[in-house]
């Protein structure tokens, strides 16, 4: 009689152990207001990024097409897979010293891992990183990029 | 010809008569067979696709997400531009393949389960065939289908299709016996096999609550029984993904694992079918003997909306089993089935036998 | 077909099947040959080297500094944990010290990175035994804490937010805000997540008595971390040889004596309930100071050999760095605690049926680039 009692117990208990989890699936059913999806492409135009999240890295210039980087190369020495190339030139500054410039800052976004270690060991904080995330193109090519704009020079003013 | 919705069995025989009339026997019976297979088949093809979105919507929506909702408005259209995908998609030959019964196997699955259609009570008069032994059909046919998912997993040359298919039959062996013995209570409590009589029969009151204890314990055996039979989630160890891959259809590809897929479907909606007619009464409205009015205002919702009224519930609630809880292993399947369900429906045909013997049913 | 199976008689045989390398369920690249008579599996055989990086290889030409990125793809599930085991060896290699801001800041997001994880984990342990729903629950909470890793440190999984003396920034104004904000919501959701699977009867017959590992097999082993302590391993390195603020927060250790996945499964389920007790042990209590200690421009180790080990989410995970006073280390191994618990595989699942084994797998939380490296 006993194991019989045992049974049906046994039973009963799993049947209410099992109504209980569909419960939950229950709640969630009749509540859309739990949803979580976010509707990406139509919600592009809300859909903000927190300030500090690595995109990628760029060079921002002022109003007179002016930037921070002086080619010392530090970013290119510590990033640890190779996605930074310094092309520098020699120019004469008006008082006829010799100067090295950046010629080209190149940045090869497909191989970058973000890990922020040019920006944080960059000494004049010419390179930030922004926030942007749709990085998909067609061609390989795209992802390799030239920071500084064409005809840009050093800026005069402070550091950031 | 008057269309009356609430009986369309003079809709149905003036059809007959006026292919009579215009022809010879022979004849007459061929076109109407030609008509009941277009018919079924178009609703066949346009519940399989729809019972996949809803499956789809439900899911997402117990599991906080939007489901569908690019192709067509919620994404209604989804599941037409999956089917038109699957029509495109490679239909690839297997090396080492048993040819022949490869490619019969879906067939075979989706044929049992387009039989099983031919004797379901859709509404009033809507009833291609009305057998004597109705119900006993519908079991029969709908268990031909597990040959062809055999046959599914032999042919295919692999050794997770194997053992999926394998699963399956074992499976479907042991709970063949409770879908039968949930049933036979009811036929009990009926008296007859004939669908549109048990049907009729339960125009004061559904068998669930006529019945009422027994009839319940059925109703629940049956639910868990027809799940493992449709092999649907948390019995479905034949696909088992996370096991299996896919089961017994990991090698089949375009139309051809449609098919499986289809079928799968299109055997939850029938199981569900003979859910809603043996223990809810089918079309017929709710009615509560005595209350007139009550009665009378359920009447004004045709038949058929009650019968796919009723179906649905019953797919929710595989739905629902399906998206709350894990997969059972092989040997807690038969467990399940062999200690639990088939010794609680011979205690339950006992106590419903006692009921009917003294009319304590109501 | 062989000669043997057309003599027209049944015969059993054994047969191999092969799981993997790609596999819903062996969550990566993982290979195993299964042996199997009928749904029992006689063997397992793992097969690793899908993913092999050669990680530990690659560090030997990088700077200590710039080898803290490469850590985070080993483990990605506690990325900062093992981040700051890197840091934590040069960091005592150098004795820097560290001022308690850091600690604490570094306490709390490895915990919130062992909650991810386990989050992670539950959702696909439940994905593994059939229940899908169960992946999405674990995956909506787990973004609470993304969010906050984000806002922070500017990335979502691959933190690389731990450097070589302190922290990249330091935290962000809302950090507080936010973590106590998660953990209000997460102490509301835990419940669900028992009553939707913890308390099942189909999860508790799938796990109870399956898998089984006594306690001197787990040692022998040197399986660690939740799957060790569900066999009553003591094995918390937090415990055990405390660094960071772990000293300074009381917790208890969880332990299990049952050795099955049952076992495994609930260590992790109340390990996510002690992690957040140690949050909100610190998360007020943050000390003011600079997130950063200065260091030197290019970071030398003194020549030597330097081991330091944490407890990674999956167990412990241990730097071993051989110096030769270079800028760059001369060897760097990684005593990773997937490749350990993987090696019990066999002694858990050989007997059981194939079910089991994905069970098994499922409760011994697989990150395959932690084995292969």
């Amino acid at each position: 009689m006993r194991s019989i009692i045992n049974y049906l117990k046994e039973i009963f208990g799993t049947v209410r152990a099992l109504l209980k989890g569909m419960g939950v699936t229950g709640y969630y059913f009749v509540h859309p207001r739990e949803i979580v999806t976010q509707q990406y492409p139509e919600n592009r135009a809300t859909l903000k990024m927190f300030d500090r999240f690595k995109g990628e890295v760029v060079m921002p210039h002022d109003e007179n097409n002016e930037h921070h980087c002086t080619a010392c190369g530090i970013c290119e020495m510590n990033c640890p897979n190779g996605s930074i190339e310094i092309i520098s030139k020699i120019q004469l500054t008006p008082e006829g010293k010799k100067k090295k410039v950046i010629a080209k800052h190149i940045y090869h976004l497909g191989m970058c891992t973000f890990c922020n270690l040019c920006i944080k060991t960059c000494p004049s904080n010419a390179i930030i990183m922004e926030q942007t995330f749709e990085h998909a193109v067609f061609n390989r090519a795209k992802l390799t990029k030239v920071l500084n704009q064409p005809g840009s020079k050093l800026s005069k003013g402070d550091k950031k | 010809m008057k269309f009356n919705i609430y009986d369309l069995s003079s809709f149905t025989s003036s059809i007959n008569q006026t292919l009579m009339e215009n022809c010879s026997p022979f004849w007459a019976v061929t076109i109407e067979m030609v008509l009941v297979g277009i018919a079924i088949l178009s609703f066949y093809a346009i519940v399989g696709l729809y019972l996949v979105y809803a499956e789809r919507k439900v899911c997402a929506f117990m599991q906080c997400r939007v489901g569908p909702n690019r192709v067509g408005p919620y994404g209604f259209f989804q599941t037409i531009a999956d089917l038109i995908k699957l029509l495109m998609k490679e239909l690839i030959p297997i090396k080492n393949a048993d040819k022949f019964l490869f490619n019969l196997a879906p067939f075979i699955v989706i044929i049992a389960s387009f039989m099983a259609l031919a004797a379901i009570p859709f509404a009033k008069g809507l009833h291609a065939i009305d057998f004597n032994i109705g119900i006993f059909y519908v079991m029969a046919v709908t268990s031909i289908g597990v040959i062809g998912i055999l046959l599914a997993g032999w042919s295919s040359n692999n050794k997770y299709s194997l053992i999926g298919a394998m699963r399956s039959g074992a499976q479907i062996v042991s709970y063949e016996l409770s879908v039968g013995l949930s049933l036979v209570t009811i036929v009990i409590l009926s008296g007859s096999l004939q669908l549109s009589t048990i049907v009729e029969a339960q125009r004061d009151g559904w068998f669930l609550f006529t019945g009422h204890i027994p009839a319940l314990i059925a109703f629940l055996v049956f639910l868990v029984a027809a799940t493992a039979e449709t092999n649907r989630g948390p019995f479905d160890l034949a696909e088992a993904e996370s096991e299996l891959t896919a089961g017994f259809h990991t090698e089949y590809s375009g139309i051809k694992f449609a098919f499986f897929f289809l079928a799968e479907y299109m055997n939850m909606f029938i199981v569900a079918s003979i859910a809603a007619t043996m223990f809810l009464g089918g079309w017929m409205p709710l009615h509560v003997g005595g209350w007139e009015a009550f009665n009378n205002i359920m009447d004004f919702v045709p038949p058929f909306f009650w019968y796919i009224g009723k179906t649905a519930v019953v797919i929710f609630i595989m739905m629902w089993f399906k998206w709350t809880f894990p997969r059972l292993r092989i040997d807690q399947l038969l467990t399940l089935e062999w200690k639990y369900l088939l010794p609680i429906n011979l205690v339950n045909i006992i106590i419903m036998s006692f009921v009917v013997l003294m009319g304590w049913h109501f | 077909m062989t000669e043997e199976t057309i003599t027209g008689q049944l015969e059993e045989q054994e047969f191999s099947i092969n799981m993997g390398p790609q596999h819903p369920s062996t969550h990566g690249v993982l290979r195993m040959i299964l042996k199997l008579k009928g749904e029992t599996v006689e063997e397992v055989k793992p097969q690793l080297g899908y993913i092999h990086r050669g990680i530990e290889k690659m560090c030997e030409k990088l700077t200590y500094a710039q080898t803290i990125h490469l850590t985070d793809r080993l483990d990605y599930m506690s990325a900062h944990i093992l981040n700051e085991a890197v840091c934590l060896t040069v960091e005592n290699a150098l004795e820097v010290e560290i001022p308690e801001h850091i600690q604490y800041i570094r306490t709390i997001m490895d915990e919130l990175n062992r909650i991810a994880s386990h989050q992670l984990w539950w959702s696909a342990f439940g994905m593994d035994l059939g229940a899908l729903t169960t992946f999405f629950y674990g995956l909506r909470d787990r973004e609470k804490i993304l969010d906050i890793f984000e806002e922070t440190c500017g990335a979502r999984l691959l933190l690389s937010y731990n450097v070589p003396g302190g922290l990249m920034f330091d935290i962000h104004p809302n950090f507080q805000k936010r973590v106590k904000e998660f953990i209000t919501y997460f102490r509301k959701k835990l419940p669900e997540y028992d009553a939707l699977l913890t308390g099942n009867p189909i999860l508790q017959a799938r796990t109870k008595g399956v898998g089984m590992l006594t306690r001197e097999q787990a040692i022998a082993y040197g399986v660690s971390g939740p799957s060790g302590r569900g066999s009553g391993f003591s094995c918390d390195v937090r415990k055990h040889q405390p660094y960071s603020a772990y000293s300074k927060v009381g917790f208890k250790e969880i332990l299990y004596n049952e050795g099955d996945s049952f076992a495994r499964y609930k260590v992790r389920m109340d390990e996510m309930w002690e992690s957040m007790s140690i949050i909100e042990q610190l998360i007020d209590n943050i000390p003011e100071g600079n997130h950063a200690v200065k260091m030197k421009a290019i970071i030398k180790l003194p020549a030597g050999e330097y081991y330091q080990r944490v407890e990674a989410a999956r167990g412990e995970f241990g730097v071993f760095v051989v110096s030769d006073g270079n800028k760059m280390p001369y060897r760097m191994k990684f005593r990773s605690p997937n490749f350990s618990n993987l090696a019990a595989i066999n002694t858990m699942a050989s007997g059981q049926k194939i079910a089991d084994l994905i069970a098994i797998g499922g409760s011994l939380d697989f990150v395959i680039p932690d084995m292969d490296r």
